[in-house]
């Protein structure tokens, strides 16, 4: 088992024939993602990557049947590809872009909140569950099959959680990038949750980051309902205030947002949290011996 | 982005929200002249910086005469002005706005965010206005009103008229505070706005709102679309190096301590920052090159650190994915070549192409410490930095 995605998961690109989707869906099928399609408008009735463009989502879902959709479009287009994605009744919408402007998200999120889709990012690297099928932009090579789900907001950061728990032998069931946004799709509650029912998810690493008060609704989260281990690591104990971290989300607002205020709610929460990036690996491999 | 109030201004009178007669100056006597102008016997002079808290520090200031109100811009125009929003070098003045003086009878606080939690539009408002709005809701926040906007729905009247009765505004009054809300709301969406700000929002001698102050932080990712917004970017209240550095596509923030890092990706460079904390060092900046460095953007960060005097150390580190290793150590080696600096430089690679990579940084016969984890790389950098500190 994995968590949202696996090897029957049957998969559109919007943006296929740009540079970043060329690239980027290419290293998907060598992977062995099952991509059945792209779409880019205007571009239809094409074969690119050996695959069929359709000129809208809602062809492209009627020709192949496929369940998601990854997203490389140009951020002043992107949030329209979501909702065209949404309108289509694709199931998981997997937005790789930055740069979307929040009002765009906010019509987007109230869109999806009135659907059955679910939106993974915008801003994010993608999921990948391993051996089975990759849907982003994540190196390939540092992922193993294994029993730790990963749910981070950043993208280098998650690989180097990825790299660790490779390299304790522990591997991952499925890695989610959820983005570095302020408005985004699924968030590390509905993660949390699906990890905690899937059976092959033995433990759990949840990477955080400044702004916000997505961790410390985690964080409560988990003590209310989640059975399996977990190792938090939050970026940003060093960030001063009212400074923009590199992405649109990490900003730490007056006193709203402080690693120190998440990691205060993951301990009274009594989850394990390490306070240095290089102990995740490590630390988790102890909590599953 | 920020606007400077005289902009935020402009941009309220052409949504038709009240703000009280006023202009910018650039120098003492085209201060005194549009002072003159406004007519009247009292102004206020506002110094025009990107940052809040000015009237305690000495940026807003009353005027009774002519000679006053060029004597005060005089003051303000060319130095800089430190708030407790800004750093400790504070924000240089090359403006002023001159405004009529005005009575005030009640202060409240108006603001509509882009509220990340409600993943919608929030209303915030107070009958204290005028005074810091943080201090307010730690220390009386039943005198916080918010109201969170439905983005289907979109402003709903009878929401309008709950927070209105709250304020204990009268039938006039309330009708005036519910034109302005409407219009702050039509203007922060036609502007891309994360944040529209009057503090103080006051009710003068004629019984009418005014919005005394004016703040709009117009989002980031939205300048492509608001180009016009675009052209009002002040540079001078920027830092300087932050600024270049977005010109070359790196994500840089100056820091003030003396270990540099360059890291590929937003969350590892802060991990990155948070590794040299406590391993003892203080980083002297956060620096994302990129998901796709390249040769020359890696020398440009280089080049950018090293402007910094206090940096006595550098702490590569990269996580190549679909940035390559050995591309990176190019950089490196080309950068160090050009710039010629003795300053100590770690370098912890991990990823797509490593071996090669390495064997680039070995090969070169530079003076690269090579770091084999995090953890080891944090160490050696901060102990390169206190060697380097000792030897100079």
């Amino acid at each position: 088992m994995s968590i949202l995605v696996d090897s029957n998961s049957k998969i559109i690109c919007q943006g296929i024939t740009g540079k970043q989707g060329t690239f980027h869906a290419n290293q998907c099928i060598q992977y062995g993602a099952k991509i059945v399609g792209g779409v880019t408008p205007g571009k239809g009735k094409q074969e690119h990557l050996g695959v069929p463009v359709f000129d809208t989502v809602r062809e492209a879902k009627g020709e192949t049947d496929a369940d998601v959709s990854v997203i490389f479009v140009p951020a002043p287009y992107a949030a329209e590809a979501i909702v065209a994605a949404v309108d289509a009744k694709i199931e998981l919408i997997v937005c790789i872009t930055e740069g979307i402007p929040v009002q765009d998200m906010i019509n987007v999120k109230s869109k999806i909140k009135n659907s059955n889709s679910k939106l993974i990012g915008p801003n994010c690297p993608g999921i990948i569950t391993p051996e089975q099928t990759k849907i982003g932009i994540m190196p390939a090579f540092i992922h193993q099959q294994g029993s730790i789900g990963i749910i981070s907001r950043s993208g280098t950061l998650t690989y180097e959680a990825v790299y660790q728990t490779s390299k304790n032998g522990l591997g991952q069931s499925t890695c989610v990038g959820i983005g570095g946004d302020p408005i985004k799709g699924l968030n590390f509650i509905d993660c949390l949750e699906l990890f905690e029912s899937d059976d092959q998810t033995q433990g759990i690493v949840l990477v955080g980051e400044i702004g916000g008060s997505d961790e410390e609704k985690a964080a409560e989260f988990i003590k209310r309902n989640i059975t399996k281990p977990v190792v938090a690591y939050i970026a940003g104990i060093s960030a001063p205030s009212g400074k923009r971290m590199g992405h649109a989300g990490a900003i730490v607002s007056g006193q709203e947002g402080t690693a120190e205020g998440k990691y205060e709610a993951f301990r009274k929460a009594g989850v394990t949290t390490v306070e240095s990036p290089a102990l995740i690996g490590e630390t988790m491999r102890t909590l599953m011996a | 982005m920020n606007l400077h109030e005289y902009q935020s201004k402009e941009l309220f009178s052409d949504a038709g929200i009240p703000i009280l007669q006023g202009m910018v100056a650039d120098s003492p006597e085209q201060a005194r002249k549009a002072a003159k102008q406004l007519q009247g016997d009292q102004w206020v002079v506002k110094a025009q910086v990107h940052a809040g808290g000015r009237g305690k520090a000495g940026g807003v200031k009353l005027a009774n005469s002519l000679d006053d109100v060029e004597l005060i811009a005089s003051k303000m125009l060319g130095s800089r002005l430190t708030t407790k929003q800004t750093d400790q070098m504070g924000l240089p003045i090359n403006l002023v706005y001159i405004e009529s003086g005005t009575q005030i009878k009640l202060e409240f606080y108006l603001s509509l965010v882009i509220d990340r939690t409600k993943e919608s539009w929030t209303f915030i408002v107070s009958s204290e206005g005028g005074v810091d709005i943080e201090m307010v809701a730690e220390k009386t926040p039943e005198k916080i009103i918010k109201y969170t906007v439905d983005p289907i729905i979109g402003i709903d009247s009878n929401q309008l008229n709950l927070m209105a009765e709250k304020l204990n505004l009268d039938v006039n009054l309330k009708e005036q505070f519910i034109t302005i809300i409407k219009k702050i709301f039509v203007l922060a969406r036609d502007t891309d706005a994360s944040q529209v700000e009057i503090n103080p929002l006051i009710v003068d001698q004629n019984h009418t709102f005014v919005a005394l102050d004016a703040k709009i932080v117009v989002e980031d990712n939205s300048l492509f679309r608001q180009s016009e917004l675009a052209l009002l970017k002040d540079s001078s209240q920027e830092n300087d190096i932050e600024l270049r550095a977005s010109e070359h596509g790196l994500s840089y923030v100056s820091l003030s301590g003396d270990i540099a890092c360059m890291v590929n990706g937003a969350g590892l460079a802060m991990a990155t920052m948070d590794l040299i904390k406590i391993h003892g060092g203080e980083p002297a900046n956060f620096l994302d090159v990129g998901g796709d460095a390249t040769t020359a953007r890696v020398t440009a960060a280089f080049e950018l650190i090293l402007e910094n005097q206090n940096v006595r150390a550098i702490l590569v580190n990269i996580f190549g994915g679909i940035v390559r290793c050995d591309v990176i150590a190019e950089g490196i080696i080309d950068a160090v070549k050009t710039t010629d600096s003795s300053v100590p430089i770690v370098v912890r690679l991990e990823g797509t192409n490593v071996q090669s990579g390495k064997a680039k940084l070995m090969e070169s016969g530079l003076d690269i410490i090579s770091a084999d984890n995090l953890s080891d790389a944090a160490e050696k950098v901060v102990k390169s930095a206190a060697n380097y500190k000792e030897s100079s």
